[in-house]
C-alpha cells in the first residue's frame, strides 16, 4: 500500500494532464497579447484589465455566484428537512416511494428539467429572470442535498437518539445537541454539491432564463457560439485560481481539524 | 409517540411541497403537453410524428452515443479510481479529479473549441509526428471525446467511493485462498464494486442523452441527440408539443435505466 509502480502512475498522470488540459490551455492564452487561441505573440494582461472593465460581464459572474449561494442555502435547508422527514418515516414503501420521486430529479436529463420548468414558470405566471432562474436551481438541487445527508442519518445509532432523551433532552436538544452536530459533514458536502451544481449548470438555466438575465454558462454559450474573445480565457483564468484557492484551504483545513487526533496516516 | 406524527408533518411541509411542484407537476405538464400540437388543438400527432423515420433514427443514433460515451467514460474511470485509491494521499488526489469539474463546463467546452481548431496544438502536434492535420472538431470524434471528458470526474466519484469502502482484509484473504489478480478482481473486487458503477453509468448514460450544447459547439450540429431535438422544439421552432413528446419518450428512457441500473439495491437495505 502507498507504493504505485510505474504503470498506473503513467495511467494516473496521463488522466490528470487531461483532465487539466483544457483549462492551462485556456489560461495560458488569457495572456496572449494576439487576438486568438492559435499563437502565441507575447505577453499581456490586457485581457485580466478587459474582464475588470467589462461592467455587464461582472453582473453576469455576481449574477451567477448569488444564484449559486441562495440556491445552495435554501436548497440545504429543505433538503435536510426532507432528509429527516425521511428518515423518519416509519412506513417502508412509502419511504421507498419518496426516495424515488427525490431521485427523479437527479436523473433526469437537464434538458427535461428545463424544458418542464419552462412550461411551469409559464403556466403559473413567474417571470423569466433572476426568480425562475433560482427557483429552478433550488429545485434541482434539493434532492443532491438529500441523497449526502440520508446516509449520515442512516449510519447515527438510534441509541444515541435514545440516550438523549433519557438524559431528559427534549426534542429540540435532540435535534440541535445531537443530529444536526452528527450530520454535519453530510450537510456540508450537500451544501457544497449544490454550490457546484449551480455554478455549472448550463442547460436548465438556459432554458428559463428570460432575455434579461444570464449567467455566466449562458454567456459564455452565447459568446462561444459568435466567436473568440480571449476575455473569457482571462476570466476562466481567474475562475481557476479562485477555485484552487478555496479547494486547497479547504482540505487544508479539514486536514487540521482531523490531525491532532492521530486518526490519520 | 403520538404526538409526533402531526408535528413531522409540518416540518416537512416545504419538502412536500418542493416534490409535488417540481418533481410530480413538471412530468405532468410535459406529458399534458404532448398531446397538443401548434395550434392548441388536442391530437396525437405528436407521437405519430415520433415514429416516423426521421425521429427513430434520432433516437436509436442518441442512444448509440450515449452508450460509447458511458462505455469509454468507465473505461478510462474504473482504472484511475482503482489507482486513485492506491495512491497515499488519495482523498487529496481525488480532490484534484474533482477540481476540473468545479471549472464550468462552457468553459471547458470552450476551450476544446480551440484545441482541436484547424490551428490548435492537437493538430500541430499531429503535423510534427507526420500524420499530418485532420479536421477533428465538427466529427463524432470531438462529440465522444469531449462528452467522455466531462462525464469521467461524475463516473471516477462513485467507482472511488465503493472501491474505498472495500476491506483490505477482504484482499488478504483473497490472496491466501490462492487467487490470483484477475479472479480477484473478477470475484471479489468488481461485485463489490458494482453499485458504485451502476450509479456511474446512470449519472453518465442518461445526460449523455440529452447533451445539447456539446452537440452545438464540439459537433457542429453533425449530432443530434433527443436534448438537442427537445431544445431545437423548444426554443427554436416553439413547438412545445413536439417537443413535449421527445421529452415523454426521454422520460420513459430514463424510468427503464433507472431500474435497470438499481435492480440490486433492494437485496442490501
Amino acid at each position: 500500500m502507498g507504493k504505485l509502480s510505474s504503470l498506473p502512475k503513467i495511467y494516473l498522470t496521463l488522466v490528470f494532464v487531461i483532465l487539466y488540459a483544457p483549462i492551462f490551455y485556456l489560461i495560458y492564452y488569457s495572456f496572449n497579447s494576439g487576438g486568438g487561441m492559435s499563437h502565441f505573440e507575447s505577453f499581456t494582461l490586457e485581457h485580466y484589465q478587459a474582464v475588470f472593465q467589462d461592467t455587464r460581464l461582472l453582473i453576469i459572474v455576481m449574477n451567477t455566484v448569488i444564484i449559486a449561494l441562495l440556491s445552495a442555502l435554501l436548497s440545504t435547508t429543505i433538503g435536510v428537512i426532507g432528509a429527516l422527514a425521511i428518515y423518519f418515516m416509519k412506513n417502508k414503501s412509502a419511504r421507498q416511494t419518496i426516495l424515488s420521486l427525490n431521485n427523479i430529479l437527479i436523473v433526469s436529463p437537464d434538458v427535461i428539467i428545463g424544458a418542464s420548468f419552462l412550461i411551469l414558470f409559464t403556466l403559473i405566471g413567474v417571470k423569466l429572470g433572476f426568480a425562475s432562474v433560482l427557483i429552478s436551481h433550488i429545485a434541482f438541487s434539493i434532492p443532491i442535498v438529500v441523497i449526502m445527508v440520508l446516509p449520515k442519518l442512516q449510519e447515527m445509532s438510534t441509541s444515541l437518539i435514545d440516550a438523549a432523551l433519557d438524559l431528559g433532552a427534549t426534542r429540540k436538544d435532540v435535534m440541535t445537541r445531537v443530529i444536526l452536530p452528527y450530520i454535519k459533514p453530510g450537510i456540508f458536502a450537500g451544501f457544497f454539491l449544490a454550490l457546484t451544481y449551480s455554478l455549472d449548470d448550463f442547460a436548465v438555466t438556459f432554458f428559463v432564463t428570460g432575455n434579461g438575465f444570464s449567467t455566466l454558462s449562458v454567456e459564455i454559450y452565447s459568446m462561444a457560439r459568435t466567436g473568440i474573445t480571449l476575455t473569457i480565457n482571462a476570466l476562466s483564468g481567474l475562475i481557476f485560481l479562485i477555485t484552487i484557492v478555496l479547494v486547497l484551504g479547504y482540505y487544508i483545513i479539514g486536514n487540521k481539524a482531523k490531525s491532532p487526533q492521530g486518526v490519520r496516516k | 409517540m403520538k404526538n409526533k406524527k402531526p408535528l413531522r408533518f409540518v416540518y416537512a411541509a416545504p419538502y412536500a411541497a418542493w416534490l409535488l411542484l417540481f418533481v410530480l407537476a413538471p412530468i405532468a405538464v410535459i406529458v399534458y403537453y404532448s398531446f397538443f400540437d401548434l395550434s392548441g388543438h388536442l391530437t396525437l400527432a405528436n407521437y405519430r410524428n415520433f415514429f416516423s423515420s426521421v425521429y427513430f433514427k434520432l433516437t436509436m443514433s442518441s442512444f448509440w452515443y450515449a452508450f460509447l460515451i458511458t462505455f469509454f467514460s468507465l473505461l478510462i474511470s474504473y482504472p484511475t479510481a482503482y489507482f486513485l485509491t492506491k495512491t497515499r494521499h488519495k482523498q487529496l488526489w481525488l480532490l484534484l479529479i474533482i477540481i476540473p469539474s468545479w471549472i464550468n463546463l462552457l468553459l471547458k467546452t470552450y476551450a476544446f473549441i480551440g484545441l482541436m481548431g484547424q490551428y490548435g496544438p492537437i493538430n500541430a502536434l499531429l503535423e510534427t509526428i507526420g500524420i499530418g492535420g485532420q479536421q477533428i472538431l465538427f466529427t463524432d470524434f470531438s462529440f465522444v471525446f469531449v462528452s467522455v471528458y466531462i462525464f469521467i470526474p461524475f463516473m471516477i466519484l462513485p467507482i472511488f467511493n465503493s472501491l474505498d469502502k472495500i476491506n483490505p482484509a477482504l484482499l488478504d484473504a483473497s490472496k491466501d485462498l490462492g487467487a490470483n489478480a484477475w479472479v480477484t478482481f473478477k470475484r471479489v473486487v468488481w461485485p463489490m464494486t458494482i453499485d458504485g458503477v451502476k450509479s456511474g453509468v446512470q449519472v453518465v448514460f442518461i445526460p449523455a442523452l440529452s447533451l445539447f450544447m456539446i452537440t452545438r459547439l464540439i459537433a457542429g450540429n453533425k449530432v443530434i441527440t433527443l436534448g438537442t431535438a427537445i431544445e431545437q422544439q423548444f426554443l427554436v421552432t416553439q413547438n412545445w408539443g413536439m417537443g413535449s413528446t421527445i421529452a415523454v419518450f426521454l422520460i420513459i428512457f430514463m424510468f427503464l435505466i433507472m431500474v435497470l441500473t438499481s435492480g440490486k439495491e433492494r437485496g442490501h437495505r
